[in-house]
């Protein structure tokens, strides 16, 4: 794979990891070099990458996709609870678990398709939210949330109310405080923590770039093309949604152990149909089908709801202090309605606006803008040869 | 590789016990209907190994109806479909094409969003792979054998301008021409061809004639349905009558033209 794939496809990987590497200092100009909202930015753009193998390349929109997000954080706080909080093993763990659970909800939902397939996939992402609230709460610890405690002195201790860490013990690794996650003594907060993340996001767009240019990833664009005459191609159109499915609950497991990694607690929350709604909009921002737009399109609204939430009347006020009294007072007015705990209007206008303009997505707005460089500069270039073929005294 | 050669390297075929030698198809006492309706009615067929086996008959014969039975589209209330000693009623359509049964559809059903080296790449790697191989890591860049199998099937068929071209960016002469293209490249032991001419100019129709004679020369089985009389008294070597769901003729071309049931229920005088 790795000699077949296209000096193209090596360049896109090279400028891909560049960006993610220096985040740090890209962002600063924008305020958002901070760890807590670039950790974010991998991660979801983790979540939204996978999301788009299967509703990029096959055209299945699953609206349960959070369910899997949610497993994968219970999975790795479980992990932390009860073997180390290495975070090695809460990853492999929570891939494993997305994996499986993916696989039954999709054996089951991919029976249907269209919107029967979108509907089965919100409730069964809803049901497990309402399980994890309700009869789940011994594995949930329901609406308080799943976190690492410190290593319990008793067996009759709860596993909720404090932890084992079998491994961590046996290894005699001694704990001081609250438990954090680590990378063999590397703490997982900060920098390093988003550098891990990173590591993830540039190894699982690779991953996504191999199945895009895969026979596997072939037959993914064929099902989304005509399903109906693959069948009569001799193929079983089935089993490669079923994997297609499974590999992005994958991808959205291994994003919620990141999310638990970062943070380690795991709350119902994570499996809202909100969360799932919020990914189709990531890849639908982006760019669907695409390989940058998911992340693109994670990073915007991340970034959204990280400043445009933080904004009140104050900011609002000193950024139209050059407008009159009036003007100003009517414009503060009008845009508190967007900022702030209305942040969700304008991600919805933002949202709005893309897709009736712009129907691919960011990318296919930078695919405009790059199409109408070419053109102008076409357009230059002939000039300028016209005039160089033009005799001296006809150009005066 | 010529177009001769894109023939099935079974083509001898190992036929199956019955009274005619060699037959690849064998459509047994099949019917089906629709709501009360006889789309097909006491159907016996047989297809022998490497000929051209043309159905013909008037709108609402059951000619369609016929080919879907055969690909397993749809279920007959009664009867099957045997296939080179395979019961195929009952089977999915993936399975019947793994069998070696290709279909080529009336109405072009080609992979839009895709070039049309990738539409026709894609039956190659399942012939190869099978109905189902989990190799997201298997590129489609190192799969150099299908592609140029795919570049000379894409030039036999005529769109050797078109290889890298997006399917839904051709005409729908050029569609036709890929839909053929993406049943040869299976090299199917049974090839079934939905009015394959359909829809095209008298030029680009003695084109597919051409291509069409060609293969049979290779001894790929082949069954169609035309309405072209042209393109059927120019390809068959038997033919059978359908009206009403009820086959009321079948024989060679000669005998179809001399057939009075046949003139009057379907060709007229003046047509053969």
């Amino acid at each position: 794979m790795l000699r077949t794939l296209s000096r193209s496809d090596w360049l896109l990987m090279a400028i891909f990891t560049a960006i993610v590497v220096t985040l740090p200092w890209t962002m600063q100009p924008i305020g958002a070099a901070y760890p807590d909202l670039l950790q974010k930015f991998a991660i979801y753009g983790i979540f939204a990458i996978g999301f788009n193998i299967l509703f990029g390349l096959t055209g299945y929109l699953s609206f349960g996709h959070a369910a899997f997000l949610g497993v994968g954080s219970y999975a790795a706080v479980w992990s932390f609870k009860l073997l180390t909080m290495n975070v090695l093993p809460a990853l492999a763990f929570s891939v494993l678990i997305a994996g499986v659970f993916a696989f039954l909800i999709g054996y089951v939902s991919l029976r249907r398709s269209g919107i029967y397939f979108s509907i089965l996939t919100l409730a069964f992402a809803q049901m497990s939210y309402n399980l994890a609230y309700s009869v789940l709460t011994p594995i949930t610890n329901g609406e308080t949330g799943l976190q690492t405690r410190a290593i319990r002195q008793s067996a009759e201790i709860s596993l909720r109310d404090g932890d084992i860490r079998i491994i961590d013990q046996a290894l005699g690794i001694q704990e001081f405080g609250v438990p954090i996650t680590n990378l063999f003594g590397m703490k997982m907060s900060g920098y390093p923590g988003f550098y891990f993340c990173a590591v993830m996001l540039i190894v699982c767009f690779f991953v996504a770039l191999c199945i895009s240019r895969s026979n596997f990833g072939m037959m993914l664009k064929a099902i989304k093309s005509n399903q109906n005459r693959l069948n009569y191609t001799g193929i079983h159109t089935r089993p490669y949604l079923i994997a297609a499915f499974v590999i992005s609950g994958m991808y959205a497991g291994l994003a919620g152990s990141l999310l638990a990694i970062t943070d380690p607690i795991a709350g119902a929350e994570r499996m809202q149909w909100t969360a799932s709604g919020e990914v189709v909009l990531m890849t639908i921002l982006g760019g669907v089908g695409t390989l940058v737009g998911p992340v693109l399109g994670a990073g915007l609204i991340k970034y959204a709801e990280q400043k445009v939430s933080s904004w009140n009347e104050g900011i609002l006020n000193s950024a139209f202090s050059f407008l009159p009294d009036g003007a100003q007072a009517f414009f503060v007015e009008l845009f508190s309605f967007f900022v702030g705990e209305g942040w969700h209007l304008t991600l919805g206008f933002m949202f709005m606006v893309i897709v009736i303009f712009l129907p691919g997505g960011l990318m296919e707005g930078f695919r405009r803008i790059g199409r109408a460089f070419n053109r102008a500069r076409r357009s230059e270039g002939g000039r300028t040869t016209v005039a160089a073929n033009t005799p001296a005294q006809e150009r005066g | 590789m010529s177009v001769v050669e894109l023939t099935n390297s079974d083509a001898a075929g190992r036929g199956f016990t019955s009274g005619i030698p060699d037959k690849v198809l064998h459509i047994d006492d099949v019917h089906k209907s629709f709501a009360g309706l006889h789309a097909l009615s006491d159907v016996d067929l047989d297809v022998r190994q490497g000929e051209t086996h043309a159905i013909i008959g008037p709108n609402g014969a059951g000619k369609s109806t016929l080919l879907n039975v055969c690909v397993g589209r749809i279920k007959p209330d009664r009867g099957a479909v045997i296939f080179d000693g395979d019961t195929l009623t009952g089977k999915s359509p993936h399975e019947i094409n793994q069998l070696g049964v290709a279909r080529v559809f009336q109405t072009p059903e080609v992979f839009l969003d895709l070039t049309v080296l990738e539409n026709v790449m894609v039956p190659a790697l399942s012939k190869r792979d099978g109905h189902f191989k989990l190799n997201p890591f298997s590129a489609i860049a190192g799969e150099t054998s299908i592609r140029n199998e795919a570049e000379e099937v894409i030039v036999n068929v005529g769109l050797k301008n078109h290889v890298h071209a997006v399917a839904s960016s051709l005409s729908r002469g050029d569609k036709r021409r890929l839909e053929l293209a993406m049943g040869l490249i299976q090299r199917p032991k049974l090839l079934l061809l939905d009015e394959p001419t359909a829809g095209m100019a008298r030029h680009d129709t003695n084109a597919t004639i051409d291509l069409l004679k060609q293969i049979k020369e290779g001894g790929m089985t082949k069954v169609i349905i035309e309405h072209d009389m042209h393109v059927v008294f120019s390809l068959a070597d038997r033919i059978t009558v359908l009206a009403g769901g009820r086959i009321i003729a079948q024989g060679s071309p000669e005998e179809i033209k001399n057939n009075p049931k046949v003139k009057e229920a379907y060709l007229g005088e003046e047509q053969v």
